[in-house]
């Protein structure tokens, strides 16, 4: 291995008042698996979009093999041997695997010949998945093995992977890294971002990291802590969010027997979910994206119906009662989707805090509106949540996406809720004010709340909450306490163990 | 190479200017279109434009800017209502005809009979009317999930049958020579919508026209409902996230919409058209849309787009018998407004950039 295969030097790329990237350099060799690390807003994304040809850079060299490499767009990229999974899929739920990928071709041999190629491809890098399928009923981990063997159909020489392990289980994402590495023995170099150190510690080869757009260190990270590295992203050192709850023993919200229908057609009906939290305590609920995480965050927000009985706070029977009554009662919610679910994109903070806090911080009297309380409640959630953004008149789709989530999830604990539910309170955001929104929801339960998680980040729930459970198909295991669990375990539960049917891998 | 880049925030500047850049363009397409048809262009654009308002007739025209102005207006604020939250209400052509039906039909129903309850009580079942025409798509979207666009357009041709059906039947003059139509009631005190001060063209309708301009910009911008109605038209889960409840928020909008379409028909027959009669519907209901979608959603800009709508029409009238042009020409024209107004909306949300392609 003379020349690398890939080899950026100087790369600099500026938008309007942001520098993105500033003379980043990289090397990624023939079969090597290169990490890119950074917090969010680093520059990763332009990075690679500029491998990928999805953005010319304003200086700097690229070189594949030793040869200049400039890609115009995307296609050019591919050609060159770039393939590219991106953390977002974009599939068609209601077409088969193979027509997906045939739409994504330049030109589709006759779907039996792509059928059997697909069968071939996934056997061969042990990615089980049948061409027919309708991609509507396929699990997030089996999306991503289209949209992974897309790429592998093109035969790529380098292949970028954008946070391919958020949604998957412990055991997909094992398998998942067989596939790497079998294509990394083949030659293949691969350039994997993730903020998943422990991952990056296990799997790659070399790493980048990259901060405000530039490159601030390199590292072997076999060799290197996980702590370490999340350092080097930040630039300080990292508090590690400490809880002082403990669990009174009052039952702040119960579930029983709890069923419900999905309102989507691709969507996951609960089935007979039963639970309780007491005040004090954080229920953490893991699971792979799709197994009915919003449904039951819809169901316990009010936002879907429930048959009376089956969702109660501190004995009070919460079915038919709205999101806004329960909010008065001190039930809040908030839920993943920040942009159109959690906060109207194109309204002002000011506006979105007017949404979720109009009762709890008496924003209205006789249905007339407060604006002016309203804009304090903003402003005051941008300044205990460290919210960047230059004013609550600014429209939410405006703020990063990290920025956003703070501003979600403030805007909920500062309404002092007696009961907190929130699906993914970190996705997407980085480690630092991920730290910062995990000790706010434990200073939360801290003060006597009882908080449910959801999250897809194991980790993080084990990280911060006392009991956890696992939702599978729609089902929810019985909780057990997080304190010696192990991954095995979890991942078993995830899988839809529950000490009934085993996990099928 | 131009392309579109989208803001960060839609710009609130351009928001106010986008109408004022669709009327100019609208302007100089117009002008092409008379100039190819053989007219003047500079001319034909005064005519529309200039004569109504300063004219050597305009005595006669002013008043008929708020005659004709009025419905339009009130019946867009209506509409305006339900497009913010995303209902489509494109029936109000009926809602004004059944008003005006239901307004007329209580009047007459009292006639020789002078009080001065009659015209309120016309009023309240006017609204009550296009209330109810406009509730009838509401409960059906609700309790069957039902198109409330096809529902409601649809119900326009029933209540344009019924418009016939009374002109003919119960509502007819019976001192009427066997012609079809009601008794006119600029002809009966109690019912008549006078003018308040002659000559002005100032009806009640246009008192209620203001009125509900006043109510709608509160309603938006200081009432929970219409925030309420806001949130649903951008973000349709965070609204119900935040506790609207969309089949209330559907029958609300609804309801207002009809509601004020049938005051403006109860008005109309009572004023300046004065009876029932088979072609007593001109359009009104669906040029509001328009009018809505001119004045931006907004109260305020729908008064503005309802008197330049109102504006264009009179002046086309007029470029029709002095300049002879032709009446599709006048409609083409009145079209291109609309045209522009939503192709220029998409520089709300981007900007122009003039280079090269690149995807950020």
């Amino acid at each position: 291995m003379t020349s690398p295969l890939l080899s950026l030097s100087g790369l600099t790329k500026a938008y309007p008042g942001v520098v993105a990237n500033d003379t980043v350099s990289l090397a990624i060799g023939f079969g090597e698996i290169h990490a890119l690390l950074g917090e969010n807003g680093a520059g990763k994304s332009t990075l690679v979009k500029m491998i990928y040809g999805l953005v010319k850079p304003d200086s700097g060299v690229m070189k594949m093999r030793g040869e200049d490499f400039a890609p115009i767009d995307p296609r050019a990229a591919r050609a060159a041997g770039v393939g590219m999974v991106f953390q977002h899929f974009s599939l068609f739920d209601a077409l088969s695997v193979a027509e997906n990928i045939a739409l994504g071709m330049e030109a589709p041999p006759p779907m039996a010949t792509l059928a059997n190629r697909i069968s071939e491809v996934s056997e061969n890098y042990g990615l089980p998945l049948s061409p027919d399928r309708t991609v509507g009923d396929l699990s997030a981990g089996e999306r991503q093995r289209v949209e992974i063997i897309r790429c592998l159909l093109q035969d790529p020489k380098l292949l970028i992977m954008d946070e391919p392990t958020s949604v998957l289980t412990p055991q997909e994402v094992e398998i998942l890294f067989e596939t790497l590495r079998k294509l990394k023995a083949e030659g293949t170099a691969i350039l994997y971002i993730s903020h998943k150190l422990e991952e990056i510690r296990a799997l790659c080869d070399a790493a980048t990291i990259l901060r405000g757009g530039k490159n601030v260190g390199t590292c072997v990270p076999r060799d290197t802590s996980a702590r370490e590295m999340a350092e080097l992203m930040v630039g300080s050192t990292l508090a590690t969010p400490k809880g002082t709850a403990h669990a009174t023993g009052d039952v702040m919200l119960s579930v029983t027997g709890l069923s419900a229908a999905s309102p989507s057609a691709f969507g996951m009906a609960l089935k007979d979910i039963s639970f309780e939290v007491q005040a004090g305590e954080v229920l953490g609920i893991g699971g792979v994206a799709g197994n009915g995480q919003d449904e039951l965050l819809g169901v316990l927000s009010g936002e879907l119906p429930s048959t009376p009985g089956m969702v109660q706070f501190r004995g009070r029977d919460l079915s038919g009662i709205g999101p806004e009554a329960r909010r008065g009662l001190g039930v809040l919610a908030a839920p993943e989707e920040r942009l159109g679910h959690a906060a109207a994109p194109d309204m002002s903070l000011t506006e979105n805090a007017m949404l979720t806090g109009m009762a709890r911080e008496e924003l209205s009297k006789g249905g007339m509106l407060n604006w002016t309380r309203a804009r304090s409640f903003a402003e005051r959630i941008i300044a205990d949540f460290d919210v960047r953004t230059p004013g609550p008149h600014n429209a939410a789709r405006s703020l990063s996406g990290g920025n956003l989530q703070k501003f979600v999830i403030g805007r909920e604990v500062l309404q002092r809720p007696e009961v907190l539910v929130v699906n993914q309170p970190t996705w997407g955001v980085d480690a630092a004010a991920a730290a910062d929104i995990r000790q706010a929801l434990l200073d939360l339960a801290a003060g006597g709340a009882a908080l449910v998680i959801i999250s897809q980040d194991l980790d993080e729930l084990m990280e911060i909450s006392d009991r956890f459970a696992a939702l599978n198909e729609g089902r929810l295991s019985a909780p057990v306490p997080t304190a010696g669990l192990d991954v095995e375990q979890i991942g078993l539960m995830l899988g839809g163990a529950h000490g009934m049917e085993v996990a099928h891998v | 190479m131009i392309r579109l880049e989208k803001r960060p925030q839609p710009s609130a500047a351009m928001s106010w200017a986008t109408p004022l850049l669709a009327v100019v363009a609208t302007m100089i397409f117009g002008g092409v279109l008379f100039a190819v048809l053989g007219k003047d262009p500079i001319e034909a654009i005064l005519t529309i434009f200039w004569e109504p308002l300063f004219g050597e007739f305009s005595f006669f025209y002013r008043p008929q800017l708020l005659i004709k102005g009025a419905p339009l207006v009130l019946i867009a604020i209506g509409l305006a209502l339900g497009f913010k939250a995303g209902i489509w209400n494109i029936g109000a052509e009926g809602q004004y005809i059944v008003g005006a039906i239901f307004g007329a039909g209580v009047g007459l129903a009292f006639y020789p009979a002078e009080s001065v309850f009659i015209f309120p009580l016309m009023i309240v079942a006017g609204a009550l009317g296009g209330c109810f025409w406009a509730l009838i798509p509401g409960f059906l979207k609700v309790r069957f999930g039902t198109n409330e666009i096809l529902v409601s357009l649809m119900l326009v041709y029933v209540a344009e049958q019924l418009l016939a059906s009374m002109s003919l039947g119960l509502l007819k003059n019976p001192e009427g020579f066997g012609f079809p139509g009601s008794r006119n009631l600029q002809q009966y005190p109690s019912a008549h919508n006078a003018e308040i001060i002659a000559g002005t063209g100032m009806h009640w309708g246009v008192v209620a026209a203001l009125i509900a301009v006043i109510f709608a910009y509160v309603l938006l911008t200081r009432h929970r409902l219409g925030f309420a109605i806001r949130v649903t038209g951008e973000a349709p889960r965070a609204a119900k996230f935040g506790g609207v409840n969309p089949a209330r928020l559907v029958l609300f909008c609804l309801g207002m919409s009809g509601l004020l379409a049938g005051l403006a028909g109860m008005f109309e027959v009572s004023g300046p058209s004065g009876q029932i009669s088979i072609d007593f519907n001109v359009g009104y209901g669906f040029t509001a849309i328009i009018v809505a979608f001119l004045g931006r959603l907004i109260p305020l800009g729908i008064l503005f787009a309802g008197l330049l709508m109102s504006l264009s029409y009179i002046g086309g009238d007029i470029a029709q018998s002095q300049l002879g042009l032709p009446a599709a020409a006048i409609q083409v024209f009145q079209g291109m407004l609309l045209f522009f107004l939503l192709a220029l909306d998409v520089l709300t949300n981007y900007r122009l950039r003039f280079g090269t392609a690149e995807v950020a």
